[in-house]
């Protein structure tokens, strides 16, 4: 089933999370695009000329979107380039990546989003969306040309790994993207009151003799920035949010009518602190690890829709950026190939419905990114994913794909397995299982 | 922590933290360490139990009397001594963590000491070397012969460690001693206090089975042991207290606060102390119950037998009892 020629997929289990439809049928792919899909579809038999791939009664998802990657295209390549993130995407069943570039290569100019959208083009493995800088260099204080940025494609606006501290630059940074209706995306971390923390402040951060971030670095810049967020309009989105108190935050200004979303990743549903155990570096995240009650409440925030959205937060990290003492060493995981068996533990734990569960993953950040993506609907690029819901397997990490390894689910059993990968009709991953 | 790596058959007995270990262990280092006081203390220092063996001292941050004290420890137990400073030693040239750990461990010593400005450094190093390793002091996390020696001095001086009440005092966020401290005086059944400016008292530290004053005179109500801590500038992100002279005023140690202990309490200190920081000359002086110096003593015996638990090596029981008590007068002074 290669070539981007007519193909039949017949006895799927179609799921397409915004129409809200899960049932048995086939899709038709035609010149990339899903030219027809649905129970009816060759129910009389597929046609000669048609090429036929059996599915099994697997699910076919649309492919997810993956709202937060770092990718390293110019720099530390060694680490992940586009390329490398592109297969360990298809491999998760990941057709569109919205990327951040590495700490020292921001896009911070409409060449370098042309520069990441033509790499990106050239894997022809996963749709990849650049996001622009919020300032100039990340560095907080001058506005980057956001509107240039937005003109040469650009998703959305961040710094990245850095908040945006300073509350006037903030205010402006939201107040000026309200003309290109593109999300202002913060990490959401008061920078001096998490200065030289190396893990959430408690308990076992005072045990190993590391210094904390207190929780409220977290909620204090989200709650300045709802603020700000009154004064401006337009759409301010927190990235990866990992506390009980954040989350009531964004809860209580979503249902004041505030233009807020937020998304969360695997670590701060799957994992806690104690992760951490001896100074695993593996565990190192920014934000951190946080508490068991507050890994509940992002279930909870997951559950209840507050968190709008999971990104995988691949944050690929070599060897040497991470055997060294906990305070030294780099933060972050790679999390592209393991996103969708995470997920997937949300279904299986009854947290979420399957339809709910895949919709933190495809149609939900793809609205919020305005793509055209996480659908499976006639005419929609034919991205998708053939997904074993129930198969068991076990996070390996020398079986991943990406370049680094720094995975913090190594031998994690898990279920849910991509069985295929489909990219502008073509399929570009198949598992070997 | 502390425990024999797995699937070695000849697995070194690491001596990473107090955290963990069982009061019967620790019993038995302290032990080990009284017997080896009066050998200190004789003309004849010398044991042979680690003759032939080499025991290296990797210093990443500046020390005087830990290093000094291990090299004492180990040449009295006939180890070969080598000191590595961080002064003298590749990590100026890019080397890693890693990569020292591995040179030194072709170089197949018995023992490697080792500090290190970061928590949690030590065991890093340990799981890479097939030596045994001692944590001579890792950021803020655990300095256990510290603790053991404190303990070593507190038991030889008032019989017993459970149902002491000990209270430590001052920077207790920027503290390792302050930690391994509170994991063996709870362990072996003392009550532990800790008194200081809130911004000094580490979060939720009291899930560590200890109690927090902020105010002195009413912490050392009752109490037995003094253990004085001095202000780990070198440690610190930003202000924590106001100044040393305000620091003095609520939290140094004087005639006037330490009239709130026990009579007989004693006044202890890890070293270096700063004279009108922490603690006022005249209390620090003071013969009948500053055991400072004595700390400094016990050092080195308590490093003798950990040099001797972690390899596996023990001395003669005639060895020890050889020269009995030949400076026992001093002792009683000082």
């Amino acid at each position: 089933m290669n070539g981007a020629g007519n193909t039949a997929f017949i006895n799927a289990r179609l799921v397409d999370t915004e129409g809200g439809t899960d049932q048995a049928g086939a899709l038709f792919v035609m010149d990339g695009r899903i030219k027809d899909l649905g129970p009816r579809l060759f129910a009389d038999g597929v046609p000669d000329g048609i090429e036929a791939v059996e599915c099994q009664g697997d699910v076919l998802a649309p492919g997810l979107v993956d709202m937060r990657v770092t990718v390293h295209e110019t720099s530390e390549t060694h680490k992940e380039n586009l390329q490398s993130a592109a297969q360990a995407a298809v491999a998760g069943g990941i057709t569109t990546m919205a990327v951040i570039s590495g700490p020292n290569q921001v896009i911070d100019s409409p060449a370098q989003v042309e520069f990441m959208i033509t790499r990106g083009r050239e894997t022809g493995l996963s749709q990849v969306c650049p996001y622009g800088a919020i300032t100039r260099g990340a560095e907080g204080q001058i506005l980057a040309e956001m509107g240039l940025l937005a003109e040469a494609g650009a998703v959305g606006f961040t710094d990245g790994p850095q908040a945006v501290a300073d509350a006037a630059t903030m205010r402006r940074a939201l107040s000026y993207a309200t003309r290109f209706g593109l999300p202002v995306i913060q990490h959401p971390e008061e920078p001096s009151l998490a200065a030289g923390g190396q893990m959430n402040e408690g308990e076992i951060s005072t045990r190993l003799g590391l210094q904390g971030i207190p929780t409220a670095a977290e909620v204090i810049i989200i709650e300045r920035d709802l603020r700000l967020l009154e004064l401006t309009g337009g759409h301010y989105h927190v990235a990866h949010v990992s506390t009980a108190v954040a989350i009531d935050a964004i809860r209580t200004a979503k249902a004041r009518g505030l233009s807020v979303t937020c998304d969360t990743a695997p670590p701060y549903f799957g994992l806690n602190e104690t992760a951490i155990g001896e100074y695993r570096t593996f565990a190192k995240l920014s934000p951190p690890l946080r508490t068991e009650s507050d890994r509940e409440a992002v279930v909870a925030g997951l559950r209840d829709g507050t968190i709008d959205a999971i990104a995988s937060d691949h944050l690929p990290q070599d060897q040497d950026s991470k055997r060294l003492p906990f305070a030294q060493a780099e933060p972050g995981a790679i999390g592209l190939e393991t996103l969708l068996p995470l997920v997937m533990e949300l279904y299986h734990s009854g947290t979420l419905g399957l339809g709910e569960a895949l919709a933190k993953v495809t149609s939900a950040p793809a609205r919020l990114l305005g793509l055209d993506a996480g659908r499976l609907v006639k005419g929609a690029p034919a991205n998708f994913a053939l997904i074993e819901v129930d198969a068991p397997w076990k996070i390996r990490e020398d079986k991943l794909v990406s370049k680094s390894k720094n995975t913090l689910f190594d031998g994690r059993p898990v279920q849910g397995r991509c069985r295929a990968t489909v990219f502008a009709g073509r399929t570009v991953f198949q598992a070997n299982h | 922590m502390n425990t024999p790596a797995p699937d070695t058959p000849t697995a070194p007995r690491h001596i990473l933290g107090i955290e963990g270990l069982s009061p019967p262990e620790i019993t038995a280092l302290l032990d080990a360490a009284d017997g080896f006081v009066e050998l200190v203390r004789s003309r004849q220092k010398k044991a042979e139990s680690l003759q032939g063996r080499t025991l290296i001292n990797l210093f990443f941050e500046d020390s005087t009397r830990t290093r000094t004290s291990f090299e004492l420890a180990g040449k009295r137990l006939g180890a070969d001594v080598i000191n590595m400073s961080v002064a003298t030693s590749s990590i100026h040239k890019g080397e890693t963590l890693i990569d020292t750990a591995m040179t030194l461990n072709a170089m197949h010593p018995d023992v490697l000491v080792v500090r290190h400005p970061h928590s949690g450094a030590v065991e890093l190093l340990a799981q890479k070397v097939a030596c045994a390793v001692i944590n001579g002091g890792d950021g803020n996390h655990e300095h256990p012969t510290q603790a053991l020696l404190d303990a070593l001095t507190i038991r030889r001086r008032k019989g017993t460690i459970g149902g002491l009440v000990v209270t430590i005092c001052g920077d207790i966020a920027h503290s390792r001693v302050a930690r391994s401290n509170i994991h063996l005086l709870t362990t072996m059944g003392a009550r532990v206090r800790l008194v200081g400016p809130p911004t000094l008292i580490p979060p939720m530290i009291e899930r560590m089975g200890i109690e927090i004053f902020h105010d002195m005179k009413e912490c050392l109500q009752d109490t037995d042991i003094v253990m004085m801590l001095r202000l780990q500038f070198e440690r610190m992100h930003g202000t924590f207290v106001p100044s040393l002279k305000e620091h003095f005023h609520f939290y140094g140690l004087d005639e006037d606060k330490l009239a709130a202990a026990k009579p007989d309490a004693l006044i202890m200190h890890p070293g270096p102390i700063n004279r009108g920081v922490e603690i006022d000359t005249s209390v620090a002086d003071d013969i009948d119950r500053s055991v400072i110096t004595e700390q400094v003593e016990m050092g080195v015996a308590v490093r003798m037998a950990c040099l001797e638990a972690v390899t596996g090596t023990e001395t003669s029981k005639s060895k020890l009892k050889a020269k009995p008590k030949e400076n026992r007068r001093k002792k009683a002074r000082s």
